[in-house]
C-alpha cells in the first residue's frame, strides 16, 4: 500500500464523524427511550409539524448535493462554478437553520423548553447539538467560500491555478474534501433525527 | 531553551514531555489525596476528615488518577515515541497535538478550580445519578465535574484522531502494518477506543450538565428520567475506558520484554490480535457494573459470558509475554523488573476480575473494598507498573542519560512492597464486607489492624514516588550519558540520538523487518519479501 497515497485530512476527518456519529446514536437512544415514557409520550405529535419543518429538510439535503458540485467545480479547476455552488450550499445550510429557529421559537411560545418535561428535555438536546453542528458546518463552508473569494482556495481568476505548486492544490482538495466528508456527515445525521423525531410523530 | 519556546511548541517530543510533567503534577496531587484517605482510614471511627471532605476527596482521587494521570501519561509517552517508531518526522497534526496538551490542563485546572468555587465533586469519579442530581449534591462539583470531564474528552479525542492519522499514513517506507511496533499497535487499538467511547461520556455529560443547570430530566427520577440509562451511558463508556488505561501499558511490556530477553517477541500475530480482539469486545460487557440493578437474568447472563470471554484474549497475551521470557537471556534491569511484576500483579487483577463476571459473587462483593483492590491492582499493579517500565526504558532517549539503576532497584522494590501492601489485605476487609466510600468504620475485629497495614503501605508508595523524583532529577545532572542505543533496542527510535534533534532523523535506516537495527547488524538479501514474517 502506498502509504503517500492517503491523504491525513481524510483520515482525521472520516475519524472524527465517526466519533460524532457515537455521540448523536447517544442523543438518539436518549430521545427514543423518553418517547416510551408516559409523560412526554404524544408531545412530540402534538408540538411538532413534521410538513413545515420537512420543507426546511429538502433544503438541507439538498445542499449535499450542491457541495458535492463544489467539490467537482473545485477538481476542474472552475472557480467561479465553485464559489457559486459554495454560495448555494451556504444558502441553503442558513436557510434550514432559519428554520429551526423559527420552529423553536413556536416551541417557546407554547411553553415548550429544555427544562419543561423529558420531551423538551431530550428534543431540545439533540435537535440542537445537531442544528449546532450545522452552524460550524457553515462556518467551514463560508470560510472556503472567502479564501476562494481571497483567490486562496482553487484557481483565481484569468488563471491556470493559484496555490503555485501542485502539492499546495492537492491540500486544497484534501481540506475541502474533508469538510464535504463532514457536511454530508451533518446532512445524514439530520436524516436519521428527521426520521425518528418528526415521521414517527406523524404516524 | 526559552519558557515561550515550551509554550509555543508544535514538536511532538516536547509536547511529550509537556504531557508527562503535567501528568506527574497531576499525580502528585492524586497522590495526596490518596494518602489523605489512607490517614483517614488509619483507625476506626476516625475525624480527621469529615464525610463531605471524604466523599470530595475519593471522587477527586479517582476522577485525577484517570481523566489527568494514567490516560494522558500513556498518550503522553505516545506521542513521544510513536512518530519515532513508526520512522515519522512528528505527529500528523502538530498544532492539533498542541491542543490536546493545554486543553488538558486547563480541563484540569477547571477541575480543581471547583475547590475554590463552593466545594469539589462528591459522587464518585463515575457520578452516579441521582446521587449527582442537584437535589442531592447542591454544591456546584458536579457542574465542574461535568463540564472538565466533557473539556478533557475533547482533548482526548484529538489526541486519538491525531495518533490514528499518524499511525496510518505517516509511517516510513517499508514500515507495513505487519511490521509496526506492537506498542504502536496498541495506540492505534487504543485511539479506536477512544474514538468510540468518550463520546458516550461526553454525551451523558451533557444530558447530566443540563439537568442540573437548565432543569431537563434525563436523569431525575421526578421528571420521568431513569437514572439506570445513566448507568447505561457510563458504563458503555467507562468499560471501554479500562482497556483504554491498559492496552499501551500492554504495548510498553511487548517493548521491554522482547530487549530485555534478547528474543522476538513470541507470536507476535497473536499479541496484535488479540488487542483488537480486546478492542471490541470491551463495548459488550458493561452491565457487569451494573448487577446489582436488577437487570434481569438473561441480560446478566450474556455479559457474565461476554465478561469471561474477555480473559481469553488477555490470557493470550499474558502467555505471549511469558513465553518470550522463556529461553531467552535475560537482563534484570529495572525496566524489566517493573515489566515482570506487571505480569503477576495485572494476572492477580485479571482474576479477581473473572470472579466479579460471574454474578452472585458480584452481588456479595460489590461495592466492597475487594472492588478497590481488583481494580487498583489491574490500574496501579499493571497500568503503573508498566508505565514505569516503559519510564526507565525510553529516559534514556528522551533525556541522553540513564537513571541510576540502583536507585531504581529500591524504587521498584519499595513500590512493589507498598503496593501490594496496601492492596492484599483490602481482597480481606472487602470479603469481610467492609464497604468502599464510607468515610468510615466501625471497630469490627481484624478491620482496624488491616486499615492500618494499607495505611503503611499506601505511605511506603509515597516514598517510592519520592525516591523516583530523586532519581530523575539526579539522572538529568549525573546520569550516566546514554548514547543512541544503550538497550540494543531495535526499533526505530534507536536510529537516531538521544535526545533526537527536532527533526527525529538524519537517515533512516532500510525498514526491511519487525527489527530494523538488528536486521542492520546482519547480512540481509535486499530482495524484497526477506524478513517479512521476522
Amino acid at each position: 500500500m502506498d502509504v503517500s497515497k492517503i491523504s491525513k485530512t481524510k483520515v482525521a476527518m472520516v475519524t472524527f464523524v465517526l466519533s460524532e456519529a457515537t455521540f448523536f446514536l447517544m442523543l438518539v437512544i436518549a430521545y427514543v427511550y423518553y418517547q416510551g415514557h408516559p409523560a412526554s409520550s404524544g408531545e412530540a405529535a402534538r408540538l411538532l409539524d413534521p410538513v413545515k419543518t420537512g420543507i426546511f429538510s429538502l433544503c438541507l439535503f439538498a445542499s449535499s448535493y450542491t457541495v458535492h458540485r463544489a467539490g467537482i467545480a473545485l477538481h476542474r479547476s472552475r472557480s467561479s462554478r465553485l464559489r457559486l455552488w459554495l454560495g448555494a450550499t451556504v444558502v441553503l445550510g442558513a436557510t434550514f437553520l432559519a428554520g429551526q429557529a423559527h420552529e423553536y421559537l413556536g416551541l417557546f411560545h407554547a411553553g415548550q423548553n429544555l427544562g419543561r418535561d423529558l420531551f423538551g428535555s431530550s428534543f431540545f438536546t439533540l435537535t440542537g447539538f445537531h442544528g449546532f453542528h450545522v452552524l460550524v458546518g457553515l462556518v467551514i463552508l463560508s470560510s472556503f467560500l472567502g479564501l476562494s473569494l481571497a483567490g486562496k482556495v482553487g484557481p483565481a481568476e484569468g488563471e491556470e491555478r493559484t496555490g503555485g505548486t501542485e502539492r499546495g492544490l492537492r491540500r486544497n482538495r484534501d481540506a475541502f474534501e474533508a469538510a464535504t466528508i463532514y457536511w454530508h456527515f451533518v446532512d445524514a445525521v439530520w436524516v436519521v433525527i428527521f426520521s425518528v423525531v418528526y415521521l414517527w410523530a406523524a404516524i | 531553551m526559552s519558557l515561550l519556546a515550551w509554550i509555543s511548541t508544535v514538536d511532538h517530543k516536547r509536547i511529550g514531555i509537556l504531557y508527562l510533567l503535567v501528568t506527574l503534577f497531576f499525580f502528585l496531587v492524586g497522590g495526596v489525596e490518596a494518602l489523605l484517605m489512607r490517614i483517614q482510614l488509619a483507625r476506626p471511627e476516625s475525624t480527621f476528615l469529615t464525610p463531605d471532605q471524604y466523599n470530595q476527596i475519593f471522587t477527586m482521587h479517582g476522577t485525577t488518577m484517570i481523566f489527568l494521570v494514567v490516560m494522558p501519561a500513556l498518550i503522553g509517552l505516545g506521542n513521544y515515541v510513536v512518530p519515532l517508531m513508526v520512522g515519522a518526522r512528528d505527529m500528523a497534526f502538530p498544532r492539533l497535538n498542541a491542543f490536546s496538551l493545554w486543553i488538558l490542563l486547563f480541563g484540569g485546572l477547571l477541575l480543581y478550580f471547583s475547590f475554590m468555587a463552593g466545594g469539589a465533586p462528591a459522587a464518585g469519579w463515575f457520578s452516579y445519578a441521582p446521587l449527582s442530581e442537584k437535589n442531592f449534591n447542591m454544591s456546584p462539583g458536579l457542574d465542574y465535574w461535568s463540564l472538565s470531564v466533557f473539556i478533557l474528552g475533547i482533548g482526548t479525542l484529538s489526541s486519538a484522531i491525531n495518533f490514528i492519522a499518524t499511525i496510518l499514513t505517516m509511517r516510513a517506507p517499508g514500515m507495513t502494518l505487519r511490521r509496526l511496533p506492537l506498542f504502536v499497535w496498541m495506540t492505534l487499538v487504543n485511539s479506536l477506543l477512544i474514538v468510540f467511547a468518550i463520546p458516550v461520556l461526553n454525551a451523558a455529560a451533557v444530558m447530566l450538565f443540563f439537568d442540573r443547570q437548565y432543569g431537563a430530566s434525563f436523569f431525575q427520577a421526578a421528571g420521568g428520567g431513569s437514572a439506570i440509562l445513566w448507568q447505561h451511558f457510563f458504563w458503555v463508556f467507562g468499560h471501554p475506558e479500562v482497556y483504554i488505561m491498559v492496552l499501551p501499558a500492554f504495548g510498553i511490556l511487548s517493548e521491554v520484554i522482547p530487549v530485555f530477553s534478547r528474543k522476538p517477541i513470541f507470536g507476535y500475530e497473536f499479541v496484535a490480535a488479540s488487542t483488537v480482539a480486546i478492542g471490541l469486545l470491551s463495548f459488550g460487557v458493561w452491565v457487569h457494573h451494573m448487577f446489582v440493578s436488577g437487570l434481569g437474568q438473561p441480560v446478566d447472563l450474556v455479559f457474565a459470558a461476554g465478561s469471561m470471554l474477555i480473559a481469553i484474549p488477555t490470557g493470550v497475551k499474558i502467555f505471549n509475554w511469558s513465553a518470550t521470557l522463556f529461553g531467552g537471556s535475560i537482563r534484570f534491569t529495572t525496566s524489566l523488573l517493573f515489566a515482570l511484576a506487571f505480569l503477576i500483579q495485572f494476572t492477580v487483577g485479571g482474576l479477581s476480575g473473572v470472579m466479579f463476571a460471574t454474578v452472585p459473587i458480584d452481588w456479595q462483593l460489590t461495592d466492597t473494598y475487594f472492588v478497590v483492590a481488583h481494580f487498583h491492582y489491574v490500574l496501579f499493579g499493571g497500568t503503573f507498573f508498566g508505565l514505569m517500565a516503559g519510564l526507565y526504558y525510553w529516559f534514556p532517549k528522551i533525556t541522553g542519560r540513564m537513571l541510576s539503576e540502583r536507585l531504581g532497584k529500591w524504587h521498584f522494590w519499595l513500590t512493589v512492597i507498598g503496593f501490594n501492601g496496601t492492596f492484599m489485605v483490602q481482597h480481606l476487609l472487602g470479603l469481610m464486607g467492609m464497604p468502599r466510600r464510607a468515610y468510615t468504620y466501625p471497630d469490627l475485629p481484624y478491620w482496624g489492624a488491616l486499615n492500618q497495614i494499607s495505611t503503611v503501605g499506601a505511605f511506603l508508595m509515597g516514598i517510592s514516588v519520592v525516591l523516583l523524583l530523586v532519581n530523575v532529577v539526579w539522572a538529568l545532572r549525573h546520569g550516566e550519558i546514554a548514547g543512541d542505543n544503550p538497550w540494543d533496542g531495535w526499533s526505530l527510535e534507536w536510529a537516531t540520538s538521544s535526545p533526537p534533534p527536532e527533526h527525529n532523523f538524519d537517515r533512516l535506516p532500510p525498514v526491511r523487518g519487525r527489527r530494523p537495527l538488528w536486521e542492520l547488524d546482519e547480512t540481509v538479501p535486499t530482495g524484497g519479501g526477506a524478513g517479512e514474517e521476522a
